[in-house]
């Protein structure tokens, strides 16, 4: 991020939304609106003296719900610019008018209280959708306990929980502070499973095993649990690391589980939580008790997904994530010329696959700059001015307004760079003036015939 | 006589046709009487390359495409759901029937929507009979 903010063929924006897009492959107008950050951008140092002195705090996002940030504050440590924003529901003067202890005490005279949003158009030839996705919410499998039980956090959190920079400073804790002696990791939260998702999220096999080797590390003697349908570690090295995982000695157990429950039966699961599973490996039902369970979520496409794809005249699969132009020969570009896909928007896929799928969508916008031209569809219509009566019938129909009246010939007139071939006028013209290319009445009529053969 | 009927269809490029194309990936087997012409899109359809197949001897004409809202062209399914409802009437009044034409909505991630759609309309026009322009079967 960093290097994208200091090129200076790059314009960063951040805290700021698409809200338009109109146009055509090469020529895109994007409306762009910028969100007030109520800190001017090129004035702070980020020094951080006013997240320092703020006094009111909130659930800090970027630790899911585990720790707390102030009002003014950066989302997260590396966050690029180093320039904090003020959450307008939380901040003391946008609710009750008093406070601004972080104007008073910014050096640099940052604080603008009085900013507001601004609306910016820009012209693009070519657009690269990276939206990303939405972390699977396991409330809703009330079985797993989540938001029930003190202790069973989803991967996302017991990831913040690792991390050196996170609420706990790296260290793994139960919620009364003390360490964990077992954990489970439950595989496939809300993947594989005809009730939530029925696709399979790719990344979670492997940051489960991953968290095993951290707990591993952290703490040697727990012992852990991983309760799987499949393990799939489909990539370089990835079935290398789950070997080395079993030497380490973490449990598998190839199993979904079933329940996660706090009522004990005996003496050794007093004050844990039970396991539910059936370990189909041995053929039995078991229980495990252990003192933490994480979740592996997975990973479903952003929640507003839709209106993404409306914006951009795009489709979606039936999983509801971005649709690619063909699923084997083009998963970059989409069936809006000038419009490619990367990361998750698409589909499911860890760091490595979103990094090529990242680096071909750019090298697919660098070819069509370097070429500095872009190859118009040839399935467009044109006008027989000799033919057309001059009703207009079609100028109302055409989505793309590549229609115009030729007032002096009394003619339609149809723009061949913002025709996209669909048709629609051709089928409308009464006195059939139009002809859509490569989709003529006459060879339409042909194919009827011989496929009436 | 074993009446296997001819069903001329319609197919929009993006949504439907990669529909079909998604059917045919995934292996899904339709009847043999659908015979798909790809058009950019089903706005492209209108009344005089229906009735033509019809007078050509379809038994039946399927036309698909985007779900509304969905268009790659923003609105054209829109004006072949119209043009197909204003269609219907003249079907019946000419003697071809109106349930000879139908318009589904198949989006390109519906790969099993299409043998399900072929499926329930090839039924349908088994039902209706050979239609009355259909030469090869009435033998004139």
């Amino acid at each position: 991020m960093a290097s994208v903010r200091s090129d200076e063929n790059i314009e960063l924006m951040t805290y700021s939304e698409v809200m338009d897009v109109s146009g055509y492959v090469g020529n895109f107008k994007v409306k762009i609106r910028r969100k007030p950050r109520y800190v001017d951008e090129s004035k702070c140092t980020g020094c951080g003296v006013c997240q320092e002195k703020c006094p009111f705090k909130a659930d800090n996002e970027f630790d899911v719900g585990m720790g707390q940030r102030k009002a003014i504050y950066t989302p997260f440590p590396q966050a690029v610019p180093n320039v904090p924003v003020i959450d307008r529901d939380v901040c003391a003067y946008f609710l009750k008018g008093k406070c601004r202890a972080c104007e008073k005490f910014c050096e640099a005279n940052a604080i603008d209280f009085e900013q507001t949003e601004s609306f910016v158009e820009v012209d693009v030839g070519s657009i690269i959708i990276t939206t990303g996705f939405d972390s699977f919410d396991p409330s809703v499998i009330t079985q797993y306990g989540y938001g029930r039980y003190d202790n069973v956090y989803t991967g996302l959190q017991f990831e913040r929980m690792s991390n050196a920079s996170g609420p706990t400073g790296g260290k793994l804790q139960l919620k009364d502070g003390s360490q964990p002696k077992s954990v489970a990791i439950l595989h496939c939260v809300g993947s594989r499973d005809i009730n939530y998702h029925e696709y399979c999220s790719r990344v979670c096999c492997m940051y489960s095993l991953k968290f095993s080797h951290i707990i591993g590390e952290k703490i040697p003697d727990a012992e852990i649990y991983q309760l799987y349908i499949d393990l799939r570690c489909f990539g370089k090295g990835y079935e290398e690391f789950y070997n080395r995982l079993q030497e380490e000695g973490v449990n598998f157990v190839r199993g979904r589980a079933a329940e996660v429950t706090d009522l004990s039966e005996n003496a050794n699961e007093e004050g844990k939580l039970i396991v539910l599973c059936e370990d189909t490996l041995i053929g039995r039902q078991r229980r495990i008790p252990v003192d933490m369970v994480v979740l592996s979520t997975g990973l479903e496409p952003r929640a507003d997904a839709g209106e993404t794809a409306k914006m951009f005249s795009l489709s979606r699969s039936a999983d509801g994530f971005l649709l690619e132009k063909h699923p084997k020969l083009d998963p970059v570009a989409t069936t809006t010329d000038g419009i490619f896909v990367a990361g998750c928007c698409q589909g499911p896929k860890d760091i490595p696959d979103t990094v090529a799928q990242a680096s071909a969508a750019a090298a697919r916008v660098l070819s069509m700059i370097s070429k500095g031209e872009v190859e118009i569809e040839a399935a467009t219509s044109v006008v027989d001015e000799e033919i057309c009566s001059g009703c207009k019938t079609c100028i109302e129909l055409c989505p793309y307004g590549a229609i115009t009246f030729d007032e002096e010939k009394g003619v339609a007139s149809i723009n061949e760079a913002l025709c996209k071939g669909c048709g629609t006028c051709a089928a409308a013209c009464p006195s059939g003036a139009i002809v859509s290319k490569h989709f003529t009445t006459e060879q339409i009529l042909a194919q009827i015939e011989g496929v009436l053969v | 006589m074993n009446f296997e009927p001819n069903i001329v269809g319609f197919f929009c490029n993006w949504c439907s046709y990669a529909g079909a194309d998604l059917a045919g990936t995934s292996r899904a087997k339709y009847e043999p009487s659908l015979r798909i012409i790809r058009v950019m899109c089903s706005g492209r359809v209108n009344e005089s390359l229906i009735l033509k197949a019809f007078a050509a001897g379809a038994d039946g004409v399927l036309v698909c495409g985007c779900h509304p809202g969905d268009c790659h062209y923003l609105k054209g399914n829109l004006s072949a759901r119209r043009r197909i409802a204003g269609l219907k009437p003249l079907l019946e009044a000419v003697g071809i029937g109106s349930d000879r034409i139908r318009l589904e909505w198949i989006s390109a991630s519906e790969g099993p929507k299409v043998p399900e759609t072929v499926k329930s309309f090839t039924s349908e026009i088994k039902k209706l009979g050979p239609s009355p322009l259909n030469g090869r079967h009435n033998g004139s």
